[in-house]
């Protein structure tokens, strides 16, 4: 077929980039070419408007072994071992088909992580629906959640946190963003860069089928009405398969053949057999009837194109072959050398014994767009004037039960109950907690990892958005005695050429670099999700943190059910009692502006390692950090986890009680101690310089704030576990 | 004692199954699906997951699995065979144990804790356990037992029920049911009560640092039961 500037632009290229491909060819490209340009030019493959500025995040640090750049980023944890992990999303495909989308999401992340020879030992899922009174929102979370749960489950790797919100700004475009972790020793990492001539180019895996096709390039596109067109470019998983080629790639990875390895995931066998050349400076010949297929007479198009899922590209040393072939044979997984690496510099696919593309590498990796997108900055909203007054007339029990039972605060057990997550018998920390725990396998370590957002915050305020979230992360490892070691980052945002979504984007960016860079919590993966909007209209900002720490010894790890009657709860870092935001300004006084809580590094900083020092000395029964519905709604939880009571006297400082209770301030945490170690607790609070204040005494079953409000357990329990399993109706 | 814990593709708690029994005494051997002989052992343990990626019907491949052969031999002459979760299907698609594994009522994957009672101790798995319920853990999608009538007569009459769905204090009423499964049933024998299939897991009880310690007694139990 002809290729010109109308077929490029269906191929999603605009007619600058077609011509300054024409240009570097020296030629017009042919039809499979344009499809390779297209699929390596997209923004999901090339991060052409997101490059410039994700070059600014702190990538390095004491820990890190490998930061972004490869499939997933890499951090020692001691003891030569070492943790892989990366966040990716999989939005397009899980609104057009919740189930699979959901599903190949999930699988996507785990070959990226056991593709560098670790094996998985956790998931973990960030999802995003939009109102829940929208029509499509039940079935589309029914959907993904089955989706998560088939594939991982049949993987047979624990999904141990995760974090689930409903917004009306998505939705027209859900977001699913899949993290996983997995373990490996530091000596047996294995990386997609390419060395040496003349060794033999591996496919194992499924066959190639037409699904998929474009997936990629859907990726990058806003949705319109047509969106059920684009279903077959959705694809389908089998999560068989995967865990057979997961055990069947780690058998191989035990011994000395693999070169290089690089799964096929966005953009199929073009991606991964470019990458795999342009990181190891070589050229690569496919000769395509090799290829295993599913289905008869692909064309080389289809061939390149496919995004068929549970599929690997391996460079291996010359001679291994056989031996390779054996272990592949055992799992009954297809294996097919099918080319070479060259001296060539160029991809060159043969097929019918026709060179039937002829690309210099460079063309498509160095050489491929990169935009410096107009950006709009966001000022920080003035403060809203909320009447005080109004406040006399609300009743902290009536509040508490709407913050509780409020759709994003609420109980998600409907949602974690369909996810295996005891399997591999090493979760100590299940879903519900600040973060997720599992025991690094036969080992005293343990790694904590847990997944944020807050897109409301971002929304207001993209710069003290992006902190906040990175801020939050941090928290959450610290409240379950973990020290954070680094992220990952998912960039959920609409269209980059919107130049307030973009300005979004840049400044989200900035927040998460500065506050990542302050706490020494680098980012070491991660991906952009560009187009997340139908028509016009784009989500809010939605950076998701998937952030990694240690545990030295497990069994000091610290969960948040409160523990034991008499012991003391104290909050660490000072309220001052910031509404606008806050979950209480939305839902109960209707009040959307405003800018978020302030994020002060310094404070979140030293507050954190204060709070790590405590728990290294023992002092720390369980804490919990406080964030979204303020601090009563912390208390609660804790409360209904440990399924103990507390009397409250709150101290008659300057701010009112609802702000006392409900405002979001940042850096703060809930911590329960033995009354009688309370002085020497104090004391190294005091050393520190963190600000601190005793909250109450735990009881029996009864919250009781200031001799007037009383709640019991059981109450607060209806308020938080009710609304997600009524509205699923089971 | 000699264990045995057959690997089909697609399983995935073999290597959890081969932890617990080793730290309970066990020299366990990992045996290949496509093996033709089971090494010499004292019980034969058909572990979790999906063998065959549940394609057609959960257990039924595996069931005609190579080494299953030498597996069913193994049970007729009075083995002990094991299968858990996924090792249940599979037993009760080669007809060692009687009944069928449906869909849990509400068509949803369930991963909790559960408490079970355990009806009858006059067998190699349970005598001289010193109590009843226990909290074990499931993990599955296909745990609703279902049988015909004459079937199920026959399963009470043999004393072939091994565990049922109940709560904390042994009440087996309907709702502490997870699964929907009949009379609550959450695992069986056959009639000679050396093959046992059951939907919990205790091997993802044998921590207190996991999900609790029901698990440790019952495999400290076993082993002291076949010495």
């Amino acid at each position: 077929m002809l290729v010109n500037e109308k077929i490029a632009i269906d191929h999603g290229l605009k007619a600058d980039e077609y011509k300054k491909i024409c240009d570097l060819l020296k030629r017009k490209p042919n039809f499979t070419e344009l499809g390779i340009f297209s699929a390596m030019w997209n923004e999901h493959c090339s991060y052409k408007s997101s490059r410039i500025h994700l070059k600014k995040l702190p990538t390095k640090g004491k820990k890190v072994i490998q930061g972004p750049g490869e499939n997933a980023g890499v951090i020692d944890i001691e003891d030569g071992d070492a943790i892989v992990f990366k966040i990716e999303s999989h939005n397009h495909p899980s609104f057009i088909e919740p189930y699979q989308g959901a599903a190949t999401g999930v699988g996507g992340i785990m070959r990226d992580v056991f593709t560098m020879g670790a094996r998985p030992i956790a998931n973990l899922n960030s999802i995003h629906f939009g109102s829940s009174q929208h029509k499509k929102t039940k079935n589309l979370l029914r959907g993904v959640v089955h989706g998560i749960g088939g594939y991982g489950n049949c993987m047979g790797v624990p999904t141990i946190a995760g974090q689930t919100s409903f917004d009306s700004s998505y939705n027209g475009n859900i977001l699913v963003n899949a993290m996983t972790l997995g373990l490996v020793k530091k000596n047996k990492i294995f990386y997609s860069k390419a060395a040496g001539l003349n060794k033999p180019v591996i496919y194992v895996g499924s066959k190639t089928g037409r699904d998929g096709i474009h997936g990629a390039s859907m990726a990058s596109a806003s949705f319109d009405e047509k969106i059920e067109e684009k279903k077959p470019t959705v694809q389908v998983g089998d999560p068989f398969t995967e865990k057979l080629l997961l055990e069947a790639c780690l058998e191989l990875m035990a011994g000395k053949s693999i070169i290089a390895i690089q799964d096929m995931g966005a953009a199929g066998l073009t991606s991964s057999s470019i990458e795999m050349a342009s990181k190891g400076n070589l050229g690569i010949e496919i000769n395509l009837n090799k290829v295993p297929c599913r289905e008869a007479k692909m064309t080389p198009y289809e061939i390149m194109l496919s995004e068929s899922q549970e599929r690997m590209l391996i460079v291996l040393e010359n001679g291994k072959e056989q031996e390779a072939k054996k272990i592949f044979d055992k799992w009954n997984l297809d294996f097919a050398v099918i080319g070479k690496t060259t001296d060539t510099k160029n991809i060159e696919l043969f097929f019918d014994n026709e060179k039937v593309a002829n690309i210099p590498v460079h063309t498509l990796v160095e050489n491929s767009p990169m935009y410096d997108r107009k950006w709009k900055k966001s000022k920080l909203p003035i403060k809203n004037k909320i009447k005080k007054e109004s406040f006399k007339k609300l009743k902290i029990k009536d509040v508490l039960k709407k913050i509780l039972s409020n759709q994003n605060v609420c109980s998600k057990e409907w949602i974690w109950q369909q996810y295996d997550h005891t399997v591999m018998g090493d979760t100590i920390q299940k879903p519900g907690g600040d973060a997720g725990v599992v025991r690094v396998h036969g080992t005293n370590k343990a790694i904590a990892a847990s997944v944020d957002s807050s897109a409301v915050y971002c929304w207001a305020h993209p710069l003290t958005g992006g902190k906040q979230v990175v801020a939050e992360s941090w928290r959450n490892l610290i409240s379950v005695g973990a020290t954070p070691i680094a992220i990952t980052n998912c960039l959920n945002f609409g269209s980059p050429e919107n130049e307030e979504n973009m300005g979004e984007f840049v400044e989200c960016v900035q927040g998460i670099g500065e506050a990542s860079k302050y706490l020494n919590f680098p980012v070491v993966s991660g991906n952009v999700s560009f187009y997340n909007q139908t028509k016009e209209v784009g989500i809010k900002p939605t950076p998701s943190i998937g952030g990694v720490g240690l545990i030295k010894d497990y069994k000091k790890m610290i969960t948040m059910n409160l523990k034991e009657i008499d012991n003391l709860v104290l909050i660490i870092g000072k309220t001052e009692g910031h509404i606008d935001q806050s979950l209480f300004a939305r839902t109960i006084l209707d009040e959307k502006n405003g800018p978020p809580p302030e994020v002060n590094l310094f404070n979140e900083k030293n507050n954190g390692q204060s709070i790590l020092n405590l728990i290294d000395k023992g002092y720390i029964k369980s804490a919990h950090d406080i964030s979204l519905g303020g601090l009563l709604t912390a208390l609660s939880k804790m409360c209904i986890k440990g399924n103990k009571g507390i009397k409250i006297n709150k101290s008659k400082n300057l701010i009112n009680e609802v702000e006392y209770f409900f405002a979001e301030d940042q850096g703060r945490y809930l911590i329960e101690i033995k009354p009688n170690n309370f002085d020497q607790v104090a004391e190294i609070l005091e050393k520190n310089s963190v600000h601190h204040e005793k909250l109450g005494v735990i009881i029996e079953k009864e919250m009781i704030i200031n001799d007037k409000t009383k709640l019991t357990i059981d109450e607060l329990k209806s308020y938080y576990t009710n609304w997600l399993v009524n509205y699923m109706g089971s | 004692m000699k264990s045995s814990v057959i690997t089909f593709p697609g399983s995935n708690c073999d290597r959890d199954m081969h932890v617990a029994l080793k730290k309970f005494g066990f020299n366990n051997k990992m045996v290949w699906h496509n093996d033709n002989e089971l090494p010499k052992s004292d019980l034969v343990v058909l572990p979790g997951g999906f063998s065959y990626g549940d394609y057609l019907r959960c257990g039924s491949m595996a069931s005609k699995s190579k080494i299953m052969q030498s597996v069913v031999n193994f049970a007729k002459s009075g083995g002990l065979v094991m299968g858990i979760c996924n090792g249940f299907q599979i037993l009760v698609e080669t007809g060692l144990v009687p009944g069928v594994l449906l869909r849990n009522k509400y068509l949803e994957f369930i991963c909790k804790n559960v408490f079970v009672k355990i009806d009858n101790k006059n067998n190699p798995y349970f005598k001289n356990l010193d109590k009843e319920v226990f909290e074990f853990h499931i993990a599955h999608n296909e745990g609703n037992y279902f049988c015909t009538s004459d079937q199920l007569k026959e399963i009470e009459d043999n004393n072939q029920v091994a565990i049922y769905y109940c709560n904390n204090k042994g009440n087996t009423e309907k709702k502490f049911n997870p699964n929907g499964s009949i009379k609550n049933i959450a695992g069986i024998f056959n009639k000679e009560k050396n093959v046992l299939g059951m939907m919990p897991h205790p091997e993802r009880m044998i921590d207190q640092s996991l999900s609790g310690e029901d698990g440790s007694l019952f495999f400290k139990n076993l082993i002291k039961n076949i010495n």
